[in-house]
């Protein structure tokens, strides 16, 4: 066990973990912020998807001790109240049907906009190609991903 | 945390009584609490009052609905309470929606399953909705002193016109709360509706997009400890023993017991299907120090004998035949090729020996399909709080009220002392309907004493067992010399599970006609999986039908057309269960919305069509290939589930079961070697991602005044045969296998 010293979401936290564990658990562990979901475990879907330095990253794969320097959002922090462009979007279009993948969606679409304000079809492809949705949301995913580009 | 609403009124489900507020906040966002900012325009009220087992009204007009069911995406935590606040005529922006627990008394069917949720409540909850917009009426006429039929209810007020008084549902809502309930009660006339037939968004947005807790695996209790599971890595397997002595040194680790889920004796539920009965369990203070030491368990697994198991399908007494023996893919096939010689007969009109011996040409087709695991993206978990003789537990579940009795007979714990509450589910297409994860949670909560939250992984879950079951459909097809269809003749069988539905389409279309059957048990556990069977017949038989128009030169739709006017007008046998005037509307809507029969350059289209639970479907896929790969551009929905309660959810639903069903067609499967199952995680279990998923889906609805009927499946069957047939037509060879993605890929290397 170790102590680290995270900023999460625009605060400063403190945590006692052992070194490799996953900024997953961390997350919904130690510091009850469930919004980030567990699905594979081996970054294959995209679930657990949260913003390291602005990136996407999948947070199931990344130790707490290789985050200590650097801005950790989550979909509790991507907007005060709900209200990112791509939030919005999402409410739009009504997108989710579980809900279950839309965090990491929503996480996923955002470090895209933030890179590409003016994403193609096949950029929103390959962005979001890590996210799987069991649902089958997609088209819905990708013209809420193109509402959000417009009103960035 | 736990809602009061069992307790408070057990056995009343339209007694009126005055319910003072307090314990409602916590169960209507039950692990955060609620600001008062989404709590409608109004904000909280200090009192609540409780017209019936789905209305409470606040003294300031704010109004609950509970929903029954448990969500699980289809909407139904949105569109069930709509139907209530229909004919209660309330604003639906000052409606809040509340989960209901698991209540047998207040509550009927608070199923998943079967797309049934708004075709059985169709009428309960609107009478629910007008049976309290009637107590308000007579509270205002009383307070009045006007007749109650000058009263006019309108988005959540009460209104006489003659002395224009005008109040809130609010200012009513205690004396209405204490008045005898009237025994009959109008309900709307269906051109009156305000709030059914317009779209609304689901109750539940903001709260997933800003990552809320709502689901199982969000929960959480003071003083609660993770749990995990080890079960035998093969089917066929049962556990001899196991050294837990690494395991239970390591930081975190409180317990490593051996549990037993369900008694070898206990006769089996419906739902109570569940192979792996003899499980390690880990306890620890966080997740990630129980999978650690999950890795680190050393078990040694032994070869079970075969046994019957005993079940109580739902009264009738039943049995399922266990073999041992570790499966493969190649045990298998051979065992389903020896059960396919000997099928039973099923259905059989006319004289269809006679049309084969005297066919001038006899077409002849197999089609396959492999297990499926279901892969919700919400692992199996569930907490579980047995503390002496009360449970308490929350999670994702299905059929809660089937699960109950499994867990009071397993726990020794009477139903009554059983609290279920009932989270989002993370998806269920099925595997939630069969709840051996709570049990096994229940058990190991009251083996440490200790609030526990049970989570699989995603191997867990993946190779523990409820798949789909694995099918083969053989159809014959006999044609005179004027390509007229003579006979037909379909043999369906499945390890452990046969799918044919006799009495569907093609049946009673056809004079002579044959169905047979067969089954070979397994010890590979399967169960419902959305669309149970229909999810296989549909893309065989529509497959089947579309090959069968091109060899008799038919166009595929007015070839299924011309079959569902003769099963019209002049239907075979007696106890055919679609209605063919529907079918072949479905047809022609999707013809019209296709623009079918117009062709454009490099594009491929196919069609299909099918029933089932209750509607119809039909589709039209349109592909071209790129790079070796289908890309699929366009698929036009043509669905009839009579009315459509929330249109654009509904849509939704449609979209969703379209890419599901093409994912499945292209990728899914699950196979065997030695009993293991070979597929574990994301890596290897192909799922439809959005480079896959069509480019559009478009979704149009018969327009008619049927009472609704399901939608949660229907449009998940016959999307499979649309791909098959369109890819038929761009790369001039026919799917018989599922999942198609390994033709695909032996022609793009060819």
């Amino acid at each position: 066990m170790a102590t680290y010293n995270l900023t999460i979401n625009g605060k400063s936290l403190q945590v006692d973990a052992d070194p490799n564990t996953p900024m997953l658990w961390v997350l919904r562990d130690h510091l009850d912020l469930v919004g980030t979901k567990f699905g594979c475990g081996i970054a294959q879907c995209g679930a657990c998807t949260i913003h390291l330095d602005g990136n996407a990253v999948r947070s199931c794969q990344l130790p707490v001790s290789a985050v200590e320097n650097s801005e950790i959002t989550t979909i509790e922090g991507l907007s005060g109240e709900g209200d990112h462009p791509v939030q919005k979007a999402w409410i739009e279009h009504d997108v989710p049907q579980c809900g279950y993948c839309q965090a990491g969606q929503i996480m996923s679409a955002a470090a895209l906009l933030k890179n590409n304000p003016t994403p193609s079809d096949e950029d929103i492809d390959n962005a979001m190609n890590g996210n799987i949705c069991r649902c089958g949301t997609y088209t819905r995913i990708k013209a809420a991903v193109k509402t959000a580009s417009q009103n960035l | 945390m736990f809602s009061e609403t069992k307790k408070l009124n057990r056995r009343s489900f339209l007694k009126v009584s005055a319910l003072a507020g307090g314990g409602m906040i916590l169960s209507f966002n039950m692990l955060t609490g609620c600001k008062p900012e989404e709590v409608g325009n109004l904000g909280l009220p200090k009192e609540w009052f409780k017209l019936n087992g789905f209305i409470k009204i606040g003294e300031n007009g704010l109004i609950t609905i509970m929903s029954p069911n448990p969500e699980g995406g289809q909407n139904v935590k949105t569109s069930m309470p709509l139907l209530v606040a229909e004919e209660l005529d309330a604003d639906w922006e000052n409606v809040v929606v509340e989960q209901a627990p698991l209540d047998t008394d207040n509550f009927t069917r608070q199923y998943i399953g079967g797309s049934q949720a708004i075709r059985t409540s169709w009428v309960p909850l609107r009478t629910a909705g007008a049976t309290a917009r009637q107590l308000l009426i007579q509270a205002a006429a009383q307070t009045w002193n006007v007749p109650s039929q000058e009263i006019k209810t309108e988005a959540g007020f009460l209104i006489h016109e003659g002395s224009g008084k005008k109040i809130h549902y609010g200012e009513v809502a205690s004396l209405a709360a204490t008045l005898p309930i009237p025994e009959e009660v109008p309900l709307k006339k269906i051109s009156d509706f305000k709030l059914i037939g317009k779209s609304h968004r689901n109750v539940d947005i903001k709260n997933i997009i800003t990552g809320k807790p709502l689901f199982g695996i969000d929960y959480k209790k003071e003083g609660m400890k993770y749990a995990m599971i080890i079960h035998a890595p093969a089917f066929g397997q049962k556990l001899k023993s196991f050294d837990a002595e690494e395991a239970k040194a390591m930081p975190g680790i409180l317990d490593v017991f051996q549990i037993k889920s369900l008694q070898d004796d206990y006769p089996r539920t419906f739902f109570d299907t569940v192979q792996f009965t003899d499980l390690i369990a880990i306890v620890g203070e966080s997740t990630w120090q129980v999978l650690n030491a999950k890795k680190v368990v050393k078990a040694e697994w032994e070869l079970i004998e075969a046994y019957t198991e005993e079940r109580d399908m739902f009264g009738r007494p039943g049995k399922r035949e266990v073999p041992a023996g570790l499966e493969s893919e190649s045990t298998q096939e051979e065992k389903m090729i020896k059960a396919s010689q000997t099928p039973n007969q099923l259905r059989r009109d006319g004289n269809p020996e006679k049309a084969f011996a005297e066919a001038s040409r006899i077409i002849e087709k197999t089609y396959t399909a492999p297990f499926l695991v279901h892969n919700c993206m919400e692992p199996m978990n569930f907490f579980a709080d047995v503390q002496g003789d009360q449970m308490n537990c929350a999670g994702p579940l299905q059929k809660p009220e089937l699960t109950e009795y499994a867990l009071s007979v397993r726990l020794g714990i009477p139903i009554e002392n059983i609290n279920i509450e009932m989270t989002r589910l993370g998806g269920g297409y099925g595997r939630r309907s069969y709840a051996h994860w709570l049990i096994e949670a229940a058990v190991i909560s009251q083996k440490v004493n200790s609030p526990i939250k049970l989570i699989y992984t995603r191997e867990d879950d993946m190779t523990d067992g409820i798949y789909r079951s694995r099918y083969q459909l053989t159809y014959r097809a006999a044609l005179d010399e004027n390509n007229n269809l003579t006979g037909f003749h379909v043999v369906g069988g499945g390890l452990p599970e046969n799918p044919l539905h006799q009495n569907r389409f093609p049946a009673g279309a056809i004079d002579n006609y044959l169905a047979e059957g067969w089954d070979v048990p397994s010890n590979v556990t399967t169960g419902s999986f959305r669309a149970p069977r229909s999810n296989f017949n549909a893309s065989a038989e529509q497959s089947f039908l579309d090959e069968l128009a091109e060899e008799i030169g038919k166009d595929p739709i007015e070839f299924r057309l011309e079959l569902l006017k003769k099963a019209k007008e002049n239907p075979v046998g007696e106890s055919n269960d679609y209605d063919p005037e529907r079918y072949a509307g479905v047809l022609e809507l999707v013809k019209a919305k296709s623009n079918w029969g117009i062709e454009q350059a490099g594009i491929s289209r196919g069609v299909s069509a099918y029933f089932c639970h209750n509607s119809y479907a039909a589709q039209v896929l349109d592909l071209k290939i790129e790079n070796g790969k289908p890309a699929i551009l366009k698929v036009t929905n043509a669905i009839d589930c009579g009315i459509v309660i929330n249109p654009d959810a509904a849509k939704n639903l449609c979209e969703g079961a379209v890419v599901d069903g093409i994912g499945t067609a292209l990728f899914g499967e699950q196979i065997f070697e030695n009993g293991v199952p070979q597929k574990k995680n994301f890596d290897t279990y192909r799922m439809i991602r959005m480079p896959e998923a069509p480019k559009v889906i478009e979704t149009y609805f018969a327009e008619n005044n049927i009472d609704p009927t399901g939608l949660g499946e229907p449009a998940y069957p016959p999307v499979f045969a649309a791909l098959a047939n369109a890819l038929y037509k761009s790369t001039g060879e026919r799917f018989y296998k599922q999942p198609y993605i390994h033709q695909l890929e032996n022609q793009s290397n060819s």
